[in-house]
């Protein structure tokens, strides 16, 4: 047994396989048997709208966790996540849209109700398909993934790195939400789409029906987990690191670094692509909006909070700055920008490891060397 | 030959207006003098003061003869008469029967003589009766009065009132543009209303006329005429609206001359359009390229410094409004300069000092970091200023529009940002060039390890290097304030429009910025007519991203070895 | 000047001999800076070299032409006879065979001593070979035995950061031999070491010139006088000077180069 693989079963002690399997029994098992067959009332009930907001977050963590893999590791920091998460999320709101049938407000059985008030007469060919289940679902990866690809092999490939890419990125993703603000773009403009009926025959409306929703987000995230596991404990994990940490380097013991980024970023946007597919069913609606460049730097911080450059930091992170988001904006709408914005300067400047680096000083007593060190750089 | 021609045609035409003027005038003799042959009107003489008396009639179908009449008589006169007899101010004198302007004064009126305007005494309310109108007559006064401006004393009056009849033209309106013409003194007019006359004779039965005035109209530069040039050269029923083939080539021609002009003109608006724009670009991105250039460091707040210098704008302007005399009110902008270069750079070491410093090095904690800020002051000027847009007024001096020829219009406030955006990266480039302080500038940002090593202490340069950067920014909030709305999102709608540039560009140099900003200015301004503006921005966007993969540092990039690290 | 003239009887008779690299009338200009101005410069399979010269003669810009760095504004850079390096970039050179030791020592830090060796060790390159590879037993064998040879087995599991400087150096020299190239380019391997390590690392490139071609490029004198191999003396971007070190320490030429102004 190679030292690798005794690393990697470090990583993967079995305290952690414990923890894991724990995490995922709860959020599979308990979390729907609390909601479903637990009375309202009862103090272990889980409310509908709490198990959807927890598949909200669910979605959220596999977001992070795309964003992780290509940051935490590869070391590119992209500001355009958003636009693979939108696509994803617009993929399955065009087979939501095309389920919804007559019981649209025109009920016009061919068309989504936009098409109908813009006056089209059919649907765009970019919309044929889409009535399937299986084409959207195929879709729902391959389109972020051939964005991620062409957008990271003309970056890559020109060793756009560091900030420039970055901004490149954040460029992107403004210029989708220009796109899609404009109706003639067919994804219904300002509004996005919406009022979705029903997914796969089931209801949207029915409790069941969300919480199978989000009983699939959350074995998609293990999944996803483990997708990411295997990546980054390979030896192409390790060269993602190196290139991290030296890409020339990388370049004179002939690894192509093009190649490394582009297949982890590629697979970094159909990860996102799936993650907002799950999002979208769950809150109902998808417009450009989740293409804003604010939001798709936010994702960078939840990264960072949780702790990037390892898995469970990125879900954590997920979970933590989204429950605060949710918190704030039900008791102090207006404190919220406050404190995200500390959130971003504090989590850079004091903890750069994040959650799971503090527990990890915490745990071996590194903490208070760290913070004298930090110090001590301070002063220099 | 041609003008042979055309001057043996105008003089019959002449002697047909002056026939029916002739004409007219004895109808009004008859209007005028049936009533007046009993009533014994002093002035009867004057062909004015009859046309006045003769609105003084029983029936609306007589009055409406009268105003027409008076209205084509082209007095100047006759426009306060008409204006009071559409108010409603025109009364008849009952001892002496004669027409007055009458307002109340007190408990009686002030009369006012129509025909001098000079005071004519007073009145009670039982010495005069007033002449009514009724609203179809009103709406007649209004179309009189509107030709009757052709011959008011103010020349703005008169443009205006000669577009507003080539516009709308009323039925005498070849005659009216024509009697006009003959007085008008100003040539600009005076072409104004030739290119009026030109267009209705282009339908003239006289084959002469009709190609003297396509020779007129082939030096306009105006997309209305190109249309009425453009009708005539149309097919109705198979046969041609002209029906003689060398007016249709002077027509092609005249159509091939004024697109060419046009396009010209088209040209021209699209760079001004562009420039102004890329000067906006430009202020919004200098101060990002300096910081970015020297530190290599992004700050994204950087928008946010532009969003306080115009905050600070309508600060300076509040104080102002409520402490100066408005005499002086328009010169709050100058006084926001340096108020807001002052308030943007201490903010700017602020977040250097506080936050930036610990993070050299590390680029992209830099951009998370600054993001954080960014939010921060979003939130803290909602907080203290409100959600909404800020009203921040354009004083006198900036208001307004500058026309030029062919349609082309461009307002004042953008002519100023253009001419301000070159002060500030003038004295921005002669600071870095000359100073001290730009010197250890640019040592930094080519080596900072030697600029350090030879006694700069890069630390200072650092914090003053994002002053200035942030300062610049602030400034540049000033000229924003002046054409957008101050709001506290406003820096967030320049950042990535602004990083584009720096990038583009080529980081550290203001050479690149410079023709980064323009150029993309120019460009977005010439693909918007042709894509919409917001597809536009999309290509712009696209196209960046097409450019850096070509040339990843940019327009102007640094060379050698150290650009390298 | 566009010609090195041979100092040594037998050197003359390097050109006939197959080359493992080839250098002809090679030129670099930056910003009007030459830093290589027509170098000509053979090295025989098998050999080892020595390059020295003062800063700025153009040590590291050959490096950086060989190795697809830098691609050269005029001339020829052949490996092994037949494959001209001008028009490849550093992955493409690498897989052919040529590995490169940089001046400032780069390993990668946040990886460990042991991984930093496997993710050198020549392997397939592909992405798809690498995501799926799994450590054999005799691959694993030889990664010891580099951890041996660059006496690091006791740190295999320690982050490759946390090495000391000299470390570093050998942690990369030992990269470099599990690419297992046929053409090692070493930029001041001794660089900031202890005297000990310097000989310790004499003993270690003589131990690998027995089945490598390898250039070192140094400052240090006395450690290229021990490697006991031919020097080319490089000056303003072309050879000065080459033969054994005593040969060349007595050239006048270099000796004004040196100690001249």
């Amino acid at each position: 047994m190679g030292p690798i693989s005794s690393r990697l079963i470090a990583m993967e002690s079995k305290r952690s396989w414990a923890a894991i399997l724990t995490l995922a029994v709860i959020a599979i098992f308990v979390v729907p048997i609390l909601n479903l067959a637990v009375p309202e009332g009862s103090l272990f009930h889980i409310p509908t709208f709490w198990v959807t907001t927890l598949g909200k977050y669910l979605a959220f963590a596999i977001l992070a966790l795309s964003l992780d893999l290509i940051w935490g590791y590869a070391g590119i920091l992209s500001l355009g996540h958003g636009a693979f998460f939108g696509l994803g999320g617009y993929a399955m709101g065009m087979y939501m849209m095309r389920q919804v049938g007559e019981r649209g407000v025109y009920g016009n059985p061919d068309l989504p109700d936009f098409m109908v008030f813009l006056n089209w007469d059919s649907v765009p060919w970019y919309w044929l398909g889409f009535d399937q289940f299986w084409f959207a679902a195929v879709m729902v990866l391959a389109v972020p993934g051939a964005l991620g690809f062409v957008f990271g092999w003309l970056a890559f490939r020109s060793r756009i790195t560091g900030v420039y890419f970055s901004i490149i990125s954040q460029a992107m993703v403004y210029a989708f939400m220009l796109a899609f603000f404009r109706n003639e773009m067919g994804f219904g403009g300002n509004n996005g789409l919406t009022d979705f009926k029903d997914i796969l025959g089931f209801e949207l409306s029915r409790e069941t029906t969300k919480v199978g929703l989000y009983v699939a987000t959350a074995v998609s995230l293990l999944i996803v987990y483990f997708i990411c596991r295997a990546v980054v404990s390979s030896k192409l994990g390790r060269l993602l690191i190196a290139v991290r940490d030296a890409e020339n380097r990388v370049r004179f013991l002939g690894y192509s670094v093009t190649n490394a980024k582009l297949f982890v970023f590629t697979l970094s946007a159909m990860l996102a692509g799936l993650a907002g597919a799950l999002y979208v069913p769950q809150v109902g609606i998808i417009n450009p909006g989740e293409f804003a460049p604010a939001k798709s730097i936010e994702m960078a911080i939840w990264v960072a909070v949780g702790g990037r450059g390892t898995l469970f930091g990125a879900i954590i992170g997920a979970f933590a700055v989204n429950g605060t988001r949710t918190y704030f904006t039900a008791a102090a709408p207006e404190v919220w920008l406050f404190f995200l914005g500390t959130l971003f300067i504090l989590v850079t400047l004091v903890m750069p490891n994040g959650i799971v680096g503090v527990y990890k000083s915490l745990r071996s007593g590194e903490l208070f060397d760290a913070i004298r060190r930090r110090l001590r750089r301070v002063d220099a | 030959m041609a003008t042979g021609h055309s001057m043996g045609a105008v003089r019959p035409h002449r002697i047909i207006a002056f026939v029916g003027g002739a004409l007219l005038f004895l109808a009004l003799l008859v209007a005028v003098t049936l009533p007046a042959a009993a009533q014994s009107v002093p002035t009867a003489a004057d062909p004015f003061a009859a046309a006045v008396q003769a609105l003084d009639a029983r029936k609306f179908s007589d009055k409406a003869t009268a105003v027409d009449a008076l209205g084509a008589l082209g007095d100047e006169r006759a426009i306060a008469v008409l204006q009071a007899f559409a108010d409603g101010r025109l009364y008849r004198h009952k001892a002496d029967k004669i027409v007055i302007i009458a307002d109340r004064a007190g408990d009686g009126f002030k009369l006012t003589s129509p025909v001098t305007g000079e005071p004519a005494g007073t009145a009670t309310s039982r010495e005069i009766k007033k002449i009514i109108a009724n609203n179809k007559l009103r709406g007649q006064i209004r179309g009189v009065l509107g030709q009757l401006a052709l011959f008011s004393p103010d020349a703005d009056e008169r443009l205006e009132a000669a577009r507003n009849v080539i516009a709308s033209p009323p039925d005498d309106a070849l005659a009216l543009l024509k009697r006009a013409r003959d007085r008008e003194t100003v040539s600009k007019i005076r072409e104004t209303l030739e290119t009026g006359i030109a267009v209705f004779e282009l339908a003239s039965d006289d084959r002469a006329l009709r190609l003297a005035a396509v020779a007129t109209l082939a030096d306009r530069s105006d997309p209305d005429i190109k249309s009425a040039l453009e009708q005539r050269l149309l097919e109705v029923d198979g046969d041609a609206v002209e029906p003689d083939a060398e007016v249709r080539t002077a027509l092609r021609e005249a159509v091939d001359d004024i697109d060419d002009r046009l396009a010209l003109f088209g040209l021209a608006e699209n760079l001004i359009f562009g420039l102004s724009l890329g000067s906006v670009l430009l202020l919004a991105a200098i101060g990002l390229a300096i910081t970015f250039g020297v530190m290599g460091v992004i700050n994204m707040a950087h928008g946010e410094m532009i969003m306080l210098g115009a905050y600070t704008t309508f600060i300076v302007q509040e104080i102002f409004r409520s402490t100066m005399p408005p005499e002086i009110f328009g010169m709050y902008v100058l006084v926001s300069i340096p108020a807001a270069f002052i308030v943007a750079a201490a903010f700017g070491v602020l977040i250097e000092r506080g936050c930036i410093r610990f993070l050299y090095g590390r680029p992209l904690e830099t951009l998370l970091a600054t993001w954080g800020v960014s939010l921060i002051l979003q939130q803290l000027v909602r907080t203290l200023f409100g959600a909404n847009n800020r009203e921040v007024a354009n004083p006198d001096w900036i208001s307004g529009a500058v026309a030029f020829g062919g349609g082309v219009s461009v307002t004042v406030n953008r002519i100023y940002i253009i001419i301000f955006c070159i002060m500030v990266v003038a004295a921005l480039a002669a600071f870095i060039r000359y100073s001290r302080f730009g010197l250890q500038m640019r040592a930094v940002t080519q080596n900072r390890g030697m600029a350090s090593a030879m006694g700069i202490r890069t630390g200072r340069v650092d914090a003053l290097t994002f002053a200035l950067g942030s300062g610049i920014a602030g400034v540049a909030g000033v000229a924003l304030s002046q054409i957008s709305n101050v709001s506290p999102n406003l820096g967030q709608n320049f950042i990535v429009d602004s990083f584009m540039v720096v990038v583009f560009g080529g980081v550290g140099s203001i050479w690149g910025t410079i023709v980064g900003a323009f150029s993309l200015g120019i460009v977005n301004k010439f693909l918007e007519p042709v894509s919409g503006a917001i597809l536009g921005k999309v290509i712009v966007l696209v196209l960046i991203i097409l450019f850096i993969q070509k040339r990843p540092r940019g327009l102007f990039a640094l060379k050698g070895r150290a650009a390298e690290s | 000047m566009s010609m090195p003239e041979p100092t040594t009887g037998p050197d003359a008779m390097t050109a006939r001999e197959p080359s493992i690299l080839y250098l002809e009338g090679v030129s670099v200009s930056f910003d009007g800076f030459k830093a290589l101005n027509s170098l000509n410069l053979i090295i025989r399979r098998g050999e080892m070299r020595a390059i020295i010269g003062p800063n700025g003669a153009g040590k590291t810009t050959m490096m950086d032409v060989v190795t697809g760095k830098t691609r050269p504004d005029t001339g020829r850079v052949l490996f092994a006879d037949d494959v001209n390096l001008t028009h490849l970039d550093e992955t493409d050179i690498a897989n052919l065979g040529i590995g490169r030791k940089f001046q400032k020592p780069t390993v990668f830090e946040s990886l460990t001593v042991f991984e930093n060796i496997y993710l050198a060790q020549k392997t397939k390159r592909s992405i798809a070979e690498t995501l799926f590879a799994r450590i054999r037993g005799e691959q694993l064998t030889r990664i010891e035995a580099t951890l041996e040879t660059i006496r690091l087995t006791e740190r295999r599991e320690d982050l490759a950061g946390d090495l000391s400087h000299g470390q570093k150096q050998w942690l990369e020299i030992g990269m470099l031999l599990a690419q297992e190239p046929e053409l090692m380019l070493l930029d001041e391997p001794v660089a900031g070491m202890s005297d000990a390590e310097t000989e310790q690392t004499v003993t270690l490139l003589m131990e690998i010139a027995k089945d490598h071609s390898l250039v070192v490029v140094e400052h240090d004198m006395e450690f290229v006088r021990n490697l006991d191999c031919t020097v080319s003396v490089l000056h303003e971007g072309s050879v000065l000077a080459e033969g054994p070190m005593d040969t060349v320490q007595s050239d006048p030429r270099v000796i004004e180069v040196y100690l001249g102004r």
